[in-house]
């Protein structure tokens, strides 16, 4: 550890002068003040953190924020912030966006930036509506959703967007949702202090196109019994006192049932760290829609190269022999004289 | 070779030569060309050069379509095009013959490998009879090898199989071209020592398949004599042998260092640009990131990130790419933030000729943008100005905080010239400040940071970066309120700045050098040229001239905005003609800006203009 201390911030350190343009009522004043909260704790200062963010109501973020930003173009903010990221391994690079940001126009950035893992903390707010173009389905809609360009119902089966991070070799994915301000500051703190790539969806309510979509799940007074929460080296029980719990079958499903029909020691153990992917990934199909019970808090956490500290090595390794030397390039190629 | 050198026959003098090399595409005949070149150069000759080459890696072997060419002009003086016509063509294979006889000179010499001729070989090539036996070829000195025989032949004591011995039959024509015009074989020699070290039989090969080409010139009868360019006589310095490309991947890395900040290129595999990226990969002791994006968006973002956060951010591509990384590059218009975009013009629309040039994309480049976006164009002329070229791009990028948009094309790309060395301490420092304090004092007094606070010179806005304490500030694509920078949707603010993105723009006109006529200022016709038809234009106007007419030539680097003199001198001439390798883009342009009578002389061939077009066309305008 190094000698120098970060100055202590506060959340006023971390809020922007900017008039906060969201819906009332809208679940990302609760994820804003989510992370407005979280940052003093995080020993980082403001001008080393960077923001960026695509299109969408989401991505008006980085304004509301008083560190470093860019409110960028549809899609494209994985790819922007990698460059941030890969060009500046000193900063704090965080990606905001939504569903129809990442998982739609943004798809191919978000799966490469996961791959790679380039160290971003990307926080998905799923809100399964395009609300910022008042209210057209998105790729998290589910099946038969009515919306202005579905007035048939839409006929687009949904991405699972943790199972799309897994499959795409996240190294860190986790949920959380917008009403439980104390569960997304501690899935944004694993999330951040996790080198690499870091994913968090956030169940985020639209109550202006989509109102009440998590109603089921994460209402105060469905939680108990609809949520399931994960946490590492636990085994993973839910519902009042725990009577519920996720088994996994002999035929390699996993299953909910009882506690007391397979016995404490038959539910499984959550390990975050495990090296392969399946598990996390099936606990990511547990439920398959949002009125079933739902796992949230950390999936995985694992640990992989970083892409920019891979690069650094490269650079390093390259300089190792001294710098550049322009005059010596240009008459590598061999040379004559003439005069 | 220096046992034969006391049994040589006396050579010919000749001022230059154009050589054409033909086979197929696995024939090895740009590796073939690229080493003849080299030898030249290292010879002391000047030189251009034209590699042909089809898209298909292997194209069905022995078609016309996977015909692959490699033209070079060698000379004593100082040249500036391939050469029109090529007086040699060394053919491997019949494809060859048809596809490129036509572009021989009368009289010309053609070299053929007869082994390469039998009937299925011909059925290949679409001939339903073998061209050498009737009087096709009366027109040409004809010199025929069975080169694939001899080669065998040569390299059958080594221990190497028959069919890979074949493969080194590239090497006997090398040999062979290289004792009739006189090359130095020691230097091709240790080249190929070098090149096949890894593979010591096909090391050997090709160096007694090289020695045999070599010594079959100078035992036949069939040549009457060799031939010998002298060295150029080109201005003192030392010089290397340059393709645009090569060139345009160093400016970049000068530029970093004049600049003084590290390099951030995103790119995405396109021909013809892909070598400027695997270039600058090889070069990481200077600091240059290379990031191989996803996709070109992403290649156009991650840079684009990477200027946002301190680095000169650097995207290569060719037109396809460009049109995908436009969205990008209206952000970066929009930021006001240095991006350097550069675009290896290739034929289109579409996938076109992705090995073809042309320099159809100055309309995109200057327009092709959604809203009002514009930006500065920066156009190389020639393989080794893509150095000076990409300097000068980064220069304005960097002063005035805007994306600009470098234009080379394919010909400059892969074509070749000796370059003289630039003394690297004479080069300009284009560096410039990052913002290290608050600029603006609220009416309370207190002190605040404005990032859209221009300068008043340059009208650029301050490049503050992340890391930089009570800076912190939000960019986004969204209006920006003049000076604040903070999200406005009031008309007068708008109106404002777009005006003011648009002076910024315009005013880069006064800080770029006035034009330059070259020729007869009083001539009845200006030629108005930008990119790679300098070469072509520049050796025509010199005929033109030799031919007792008058004729002037002005070649543009900048394209937006245009030199501040531009009007003034297109206005001192009665005609103005503007040959490019479009329909008429830049003759559109000036025609917009200035109402002058411009006609365009057009080429849309895949390939670039040779001089004599451009004279025929010079002198058909001065006789109208």
């Amino acid at each position: 550890m190094t000698d120098v201390t970060v100055p202590l911030t506060t959340k006023k350190d971390w809020t922007s002068d900017q008039e906060v343009r969201w819906c009332p009522g809208c679940g990302d004043y609760g994820i804003l003040l989510a992370v407005q909260q979280l940052m003093p704790d995080l020993g980082v200062r403001p001008e080393n953190v960077v923001f960026v963010s695509g299109i969408g109501c989401s991505s008006r973020f980085p304004y509301y924020m008083n560190t470093y930003g860019i409110h960028s173009i549809h899609g494209r903010a994985p790819a922007i912030a990698t460059g941030v990221a890969v060009a500046r391994p000193d900063l704090d690079v965080w990606v905001i966006t939504g569903d129809g940001d990442a998982l739609s126009i943004g798809g191919n950035h978000l799966i490469h930036a996961l791959r790679r893992n380039v160290n971003l903390t990307v926080l998905l707010f799923n809100n399964q509506i395009y609300g910022l173009t008042k209210g057209q389905y998105s790729p998290t809609s589910e099946l038969g959703k009515v919306t202005k360009s579905t007035p048939y119902g839409s006929v687009d089966h949904p991405f699972n967007p943790l199972s799309v991070a897994l499959g795409a070799e996240a190294s860190f994915v986790a949920r959380t949702h917008d009403l439980d301000r104390k569960h997304m500051i501690e899935t944004f703190r694993a999330a951040h202090a996790h080198r690499g790539a870091s994913f968090v969806e956030i169940l985020q309510n639209c109550n202006v196109f989509n109102d009440g979509a998590f109603e089921d799940i994460t209402g105060k007074e469905h939680r108990p019994e609809m949520l399931i929460p994960l946490e590492h080296g636990e085994p993973i029980r839910f519902g009042e006192g725990g009577h519920r719990g996720v088994v996994m079958g002999t035929d390699g499903q996993l299953r909910i049932v009882e506690v007391d029909d397979v016995g404490e020691e038959a539910i499984l153990v959550h390990d975050v760290h495990r090296a392969d992917p399946s598990l996390a990934f099936a606990l990511s199909r547990l439920s398959s829609s949002v009125h079933e019970p739902t796992p949230i808090g950390v999936f995985r956490d694992v640990d992989r190269t970083e892409y920019a500290s891979a690069v650094q090595h490269q650079l390093m390794a390259a300089s190792a022999k001294g710098p550049g030397d322009l005059g010596a390039l240009l008459r590598s190629a061999g040379t004559w004289q003439v005069g | 070779m220096t046992d034969t050198a006391p049994r040589q026959r006396p050579a010919e003098r000749l001022d230059h030569v154009v050589i054409r090399f033909a086979g197929d595409s696995g024939d090895g005949m740009q590796l073939t060309g690229d080493r003849f070149t080299t030898a030249s150069a290292l010879f002391g000759n000047d030189l251009s050069t034209l590699p042909d080459f089809p898209a298909e890696i292997r194209a069905p072997a022995g078609t016309v379509n996977g015909v692959s060419s490699f033209q070079v002009n060698i000379s004593d003086h100082d040249i500036t095009t391939p050469g029109d016509a090529p007086s040699v063509l060394v053919v491997m294979n019949p494809a060859a013959l048809k596809a490129d006889l036509a572009r021989l000179e009368a009289g010309g010499l053609l070299v053929v490998n007869t082994d390469a001729f039998e009937e299925r070989d011909l059925a290949k090539a679409g001939y339903s009879a073998n061209p050498l036996d009737g009087d096709d070829l009366a027109a040409y000195r004809v010199v025929k090898v069975p080169m694939t025989v001899l080669t065998k032949e040569a390299v059958a004591p080594l221990g190497v199989k028959p069919r890979d011995a074949e493969r080194s039959k590239n090497f006997f024509a090398l040999g062979l071209v290289s004792w009739l015009y006189s090359r130095p074989v020691e230097g091709t020699l240790t080249w190929i020592d070098e090149r096949f070290a890894k593979n010591e039989l096909v090391r050997v090969a090709n160096r007694a398949a090289f020695q045999a080409g070599y010594n079959f010139g100078e035992t036949t009868e069939l040549f009457g004599h060799r031939y010998e360019v002298a060295p150029a006589l080109l201005p003192a310095g030392e010089y290397t042998n340059i393709t645009g490309n090569t060139a345009l991947a160093w400016g970049l890395v000068a530029a970093g260092q004049l600049a003084h900040l590290p390099i951030f290129l995103g790119s995405y595999p396109i021909t013809p640009a892909s070598d400027v990226l695997h270039e600058l990969s090889k070069h990481k002791q200077f600091g240059i990131r290379t990031f191989q994006a996803e996709d070109e968006i992403a290649a156009a973002g991650s840079a684009l990130g990477a200027a946002f956060a301190g680095h000169l951010g650097v995207t290569t591509t060719s037109g396809p790419g460009v049109a995908l990384k436009s969205e990008t590059i209206s952000l970066a218009v929009s930021l006001e933030l240095p991006l350097l975009v550069v675009d290896i013009q290739r034929g289109g629309p579409s996938t076109g000729l992705p090995t073809k040039t042309e320099a159809a994309d100055l309309l995109l480049a200057v327009h092709g943008r959604h809203a009002e976006a514009p930006l500065p164009v920066v156009a190389a002329y020639s393989p080794g100005h893509c150095f000076f070229a990409a300097i000068e791009a980064a220069r304005i990028a960097l002063k005035y905080r805007t994306p600009v948009i470098l234009l080379s094309d394919g010909y400059l790309a892969n074509g070749a010239e000796p370059w003289r060395i630039p003394d690297v301490d004479s080069l300009a420092d284009i560096s410039v400040p990052f913002a290290e304090e608050p600029n603006h004092v609220e009416a309370d007094g207190t002190v605040t940071f404005w990032p859209y606070q221009r300068d008043p010179d340059t009208l650029a806005r301050p490049w503050a970066i992340p890391g930089t304490p009570g800076l912190q500030h939000r960019v986004g694509g969204i209006e920006k309120e003049d000076g604040t920078g903070n999200i406005s949707y009031e008309p007068d603010n708008h109106e404002r700045m777009v005006h003011l993105r648009a002076g910024k723009i315009a005013g880069i006109a006064r800080d770029i050098p006035p034009v330059e006529i070259s020729g007869d200022a009083d001539a009845p016709l200006l030629v108005l040229g930008w990119g790679s038809t300098w070469g072509a234009i520049t050796d025509a106007c010199e005929r033109v001239r030799l031919a007792g007419h008058k004729v002037a030539h002005v070649h543009l680097v900048h394209l937006s905005p245009f030199p501040a003199n531009l009007g003034e001198v297109l206005g001192s001439f009665r005609r103005v003609i503007v040959p490019e390798l479009n329909l008429g883009q830049l003759c559109s342009l000036v025609r917009a800006q200035y109402l002058v009578d411009a006609r365009p002389v057009s080429k849309v061939r895949g390939v670039p203009f040779t001089a004599a077009e451009l004279e025929t066309a010079i002198l058909e305008e001065l006789g109208r």
